[in-house]
């Protein structure tokens, strides 16, 4: 009997504790930051909290479609997130997107104006660009003996197995879209199927289809071609001096991170002075160079050291550039993407 | 009182297994239209063509090799733990839980480091003059990954019910003339059977259905049935085809079971009056 | 000889399982951020980790709900086991189907199909949700560790307790549960041990600032994960090891005292227990 009423109280309590954990900590303002992992300078955070003395509430997610499963659930609400740009036009078109107020936010200023007014969001009404980068191809300088500036290389025989290709759909479909001369965003199925015929072609060639942990390999010199992006190039050429990037002259993807506020965020204000807050120079500064990646603010770029603000490979000319094009949500053409994906690795 | 020691479970197990069952269901079974949902079949029309149905062939191949290579590593392992080769039982059965304490994605990634070509493994081959272990990318990969990472799950089970088989019932077969051999198929392993099912249980299943094991030890070549549900609710965001996959591998190995049940009866009776 | 070579295969399958870990932990003082090249020895990562507020609030989560998620899920469990093991027919059947369904469904089914459920519900994601879900996917595991026990249990032992005397109540606690015992400690082992790797159902039913390990290593995937994380796990892994040996040793202590005519009363129950052996 003793102990029967014993339990009783030890799952009292430990369902007691549980409740009154869920509903502590709430007097000052808060405002819930949604990011990738690593993303950004922790020590921002906590200056940003003294300064405007508010509590930032910090959750991190791992990929864009993670992150919108938990936003268009409505299960919890944040004030600031950081999609990337194909998840930012779906987004929109879901209208899961506040507004933003740019005359509330008037660091917006040091913007690259190159990077604003993008066909997604042609007058910045709802995102600023965090942090940006190509899609091109990441290479080991001493295992190849010619110039490497076109998308064809990675489907040269002579590198057999020696190819990194990424295990993610619209980056790797897009490659070949771009080898063929067509849009990275084509709802033609015809030049769809073309792509996936050379993704096939190209599948024996291919080491593996890596995500993150092709960065690494890259580095340890287990491959010698990758399809990556700038700014995991730009992490492994710092960890390996013999690899370089390049973007291919057939043309190229610009990708962007943006700041953007979701519907049903509770404190709006918070959410543009914290994006103020991000654009300014310095912090701007702190948070491209803890991440490494390229960022958008040509304040911040300029106090970057010499080698860095002015490598062609973090950040290109505007030739290299010029007819680069974004990702776009593709809704329901999608589902050819991905029977095209399917077919190719199932091959 | 025994059948009452059930009511809690059945009250958590309605309210939060069978009742998100229903909406998985609700999923599998309706398509989107611009009016609403209507009830459909073609979710489940859709899985069977013959591109999914490689995925699953694949993913239940794999799935049957690693579990086989499991309980032929792990039921051993389980013999020597409960006999008498160990005194701190305890110790060396928590030994056996604590890497799976480091996260899993850690360790997939150490496998990455060990198995790669100029990785930990083939650096060491290499300077003692032997030939190359080339596995990663493979499906032995893949296997390889999948029986790492479920071996406790099957070991424990079968421990704890070794662990406790009557030590009379052996020395009395012993007695009657039984060999160690004849001991151990007649008697020792029909009575650790109900371990074995739930060591089966418990890795088949989760291995039916992984996808970080394929996607970083296979270079993502592989596709299986959890890459696929998995691509279908993230990125496609087809919620209806991700749970109509679901749905047919739930139903498939409910089936399997019905049927194997049939040969282990109702009740594996130990008491020997 | 023969148990050289029992206790060798046991040493075997312990090298398989802890290369991995052994090259995570050597990976946490590389001077480089990369796993794919080894630039010198350094403690630094051990440094900055105590100042990564992320990951020090991740790890107090993440042991508060793997350990609380166990302890309930067990105690749920094993009555369900006990429950579900003196049932019969279609009740059974169905029970049982129902209960390998958290073990069946592929990781994210679970994890969306119960945060639409508490979106619906209307209860905000954080702490209580993650919990539940946690317990949910665990009580399966519990009840597959203790139902194997309960099967092995001489069914006459409750009844032969209610006969001389005792109570259902007590006769469960006294009688059953230490001879299912190893069962129960399995299913908890293996609960807290699922609890605390998760990542999918943990992702997806959390939220409000609450993040467990799982999560924010994951998280960290795409940008390459900071060696602070391996630092993280030796520490854990060494805290632990430790724990093990001075538990060890303790034991050892006392079996020593033990057989020193201390307990002489034990001495006698055990003779009896090797003529009569277990009734």
């Amino acid at each position: 009997m003793v102990q029967k009423s014993r339990f009783v109280l030890l799952m009292l309590s430990l369902v007691t504790l549980s409740l009154v954990l869920t509903g502590c900590g709430q007097e000052k303002p808060t405002l819930y930051v949604y990011n990738w992992g690593d993303y950004i300078d922790e020590d921002v955070l906590g200056e940003f909290e003294k300064e405007f003395n508010m509590k930032v509430v910090y959750d991190t997610y791992s990929t864009n479609e993670d992150m919108y499963v938990k936003i268009k659930s409505g299960g919890s609400s944040y004030d600031v997130i950081f999609p990337s740009e194909y998840m930012l036009t779906r987004m929109l078109e879901e209208d899961m997107l506040e507004k933003i107020d740019l005359n509330k936010i008037p660091n917006h200023k040091h913007l690259d104006k190159r990077l604003m007014g993008t066909k997604y969001d042609p007058n910045n009404e709802y995102s600023l660009p965090y942090l940006w980068g190509t899609l091109g191809i990441l290479y080991n300088t001493t295992m190849v003996d010619e110039e490497i500036d076109s998308w064809d290389v990675l489907w040269d025989p002579k590198y057999s197995k020696e190819i990194l290709m990424l295990d993610s759909q619209r980056d790797s479909i897009g490659a070949a879209l771009l080898r063929l001369g067509y849009s990275i965003n084509t709802s033609d199925l015809g030049e769809l199927a073309e792509a996936g015929e050379l993704l096939k072609q190209q599948k024996p060639l291919v080491l593996a289809y890596v995500v993150d942990e092709g960065k690494d390999k890259m580095v340890a010199g287990e491959a010698v071609l990758a399809l990556t992006w700038s700014g995991e190039a730009m992490y492994a050429i710092g960890e390996n001096e013999d690899l370089a990037y390049v973007i291919p002259k057939e043309g190229t993807n610009i990708w962007f991170d943006v700041m953007a506020i979701p519907k049903g965020s509770k404190n709006l204000e918070g959410a543009m002075q914290f994006m103020d807050f991000l654009n300014r120079p310095e912090i701007a500064l702190r948070n491209t160079e803890y991440v490494g990646y390229s960022t958008p603010n040509l304040a911040a770029r300029a106090m970057l050291p010499e080698e860095v603000r002015n490598d062609r490979q973090a950040y290109p000319n505007d030739e290299d550039i010029d007819d680069a094009e974004f990702f776009i949500h593709l809704g329901d053409t999608l589902r050819h993407y991905d029977r095209v994906w399917t077919e190719v690795k199932a091959h | 009182m025994k059948r009452s020691s059930l009511f809690p479970y059945v009250i958590w197990m309605t309210l939060f297994i069978v009742v998100p069952m229903f909406l998985v269901l609700y999923y599998a079974f309706t398509v989107p239209t611009d009016t609403g949902a209507t009830w459909s079949l073609e979710n489940f029309h859709r899985f069977f063509e013959p591109i999914y149905l490689r995925v699953l062939g694949r993913s239940l191949r794999l799935a049957v090799i690693s579990t086989v290579i499991c309980f032929v590593i792990g039921y051993p392992a389980a013999m020597v733990m409960a006999g008498n080769a160990f005194s701190r039982k305890n110790v060396i059965l928590l030994l056996f839980v604590v890497p799976m304490w480091m996260n899993f994605l850690l360790r997939t990634y150490a496998w990455l480091t060990l198995l790669e070509r100029n990785g930990v493994i083939n650096v060491l081959l290499t300077s003692l003059r032997l030939p190359r272990l080339n596995i990663l990318y493979t499906e032995s990969a893949v296997v390889l990954g999948m029986v790492y990472n479920f071996l406790p799950f099957m070991v424990l089970p079968i421990y704890s019910v070794l662990s406790k088989i009557d030590k009379g019932v052996i020395e009395a077969a012993g007695d009657l003339g039984a060999n160690s051999f004849r001991v151990f198929t007649k008697v020792v392993f029909p009575l650790s059977l109900p371990g074995v099912v739930s060591g089966v249980t418990m890795v088949f299943m989760p291995a039916l259905t992984t996808f970080v094991i394929s996607r970083l030890l296979g270079g993502g070549q592989f596709t299986l049935i959890g890459n696929l549900i998995e691509q279908q609710f993230l990125v496609v965001g087809d919620w209806g085809f991700g749970s109509a996959i679901s749905v047919v591998m739930i139903v498939l190995i409910l089936l399997s079971m019905a049927i194997m049940s049939f040969f282990e009866g109702e009740e594996k009776s130990v008491a020997l009056w | 000889m023969v148990r050289f070579l029992k206790r060798s295969y046991i040493y075997l399958v312990f090298a398989f399982l802890y290369m991995p870990i052994a090259v995570l932990m050597v990976y946490s003082f590389n001077d480089s951020r990369s796993r794919g090249v080894w630039g010198g020895f350094t403690l630094r990562w051990y440094v900055e980790l105590f100042q990564d507020r992320t990951i020090m609030s991740s790890l107090y989560s993440t042991m508060f709900i793997g350990v609380t998620s166990a302890i309930i899920a067990t105690i749920i469990g094993t009555l369900a086991a006990i429950g579900i093991h003196n049932s019969r027919g279609i009740q059974k059947r169905l029970i049982m189907n129902i209960t390998y369904l958290p073990v069946l469904n592929p990781e994210i089914v679970t994890a969306i199909s119960l945060m639409i459920l508490f979106v619906f519900a209307n209860v905000r994601l954080g702490y209580l949700t993650l919990l539940l879900a946690h317990i949910t996917f665990n009580i399966p595991y519990v009840i597959l560790s203790v139902l194997p026990k309960l099967r092995q249990l001489n069914k006459h032992l409750y009844e032969a307790a209610l006969d001389l005397g005792s109570t259902p109540v007590q006769a469960l606690w006294k009688v059953i549960i230490p001879e299912i015992m190893p069962g129960i400690i399995t299913g908890l082992l293996l609960a807290f041990t699922l609890s605390i790797d998760d990542f999918v159902i943990s992702f997806f039913t959390t939220g409000s600032g609450v993040s467990t390990l799982s999560i924010t290593i994951y998280s960290m995937a795409r940008r390459g994960i900071n060696p602070k994380i391996n630092a993280l796990s030796t520490i854990m892994f060494t805290f632990v090891l430790l724990l093990l040996i001075v538990v060890n040793v303790r034991q050892a202590r006392e079996e020593k005292k033990g057989r020193n005519g201390r307990h002489g009363s034990k001495k006698q129950i055990r003779s009896f227990d090797a003529k009569f052996g277990d009734a």
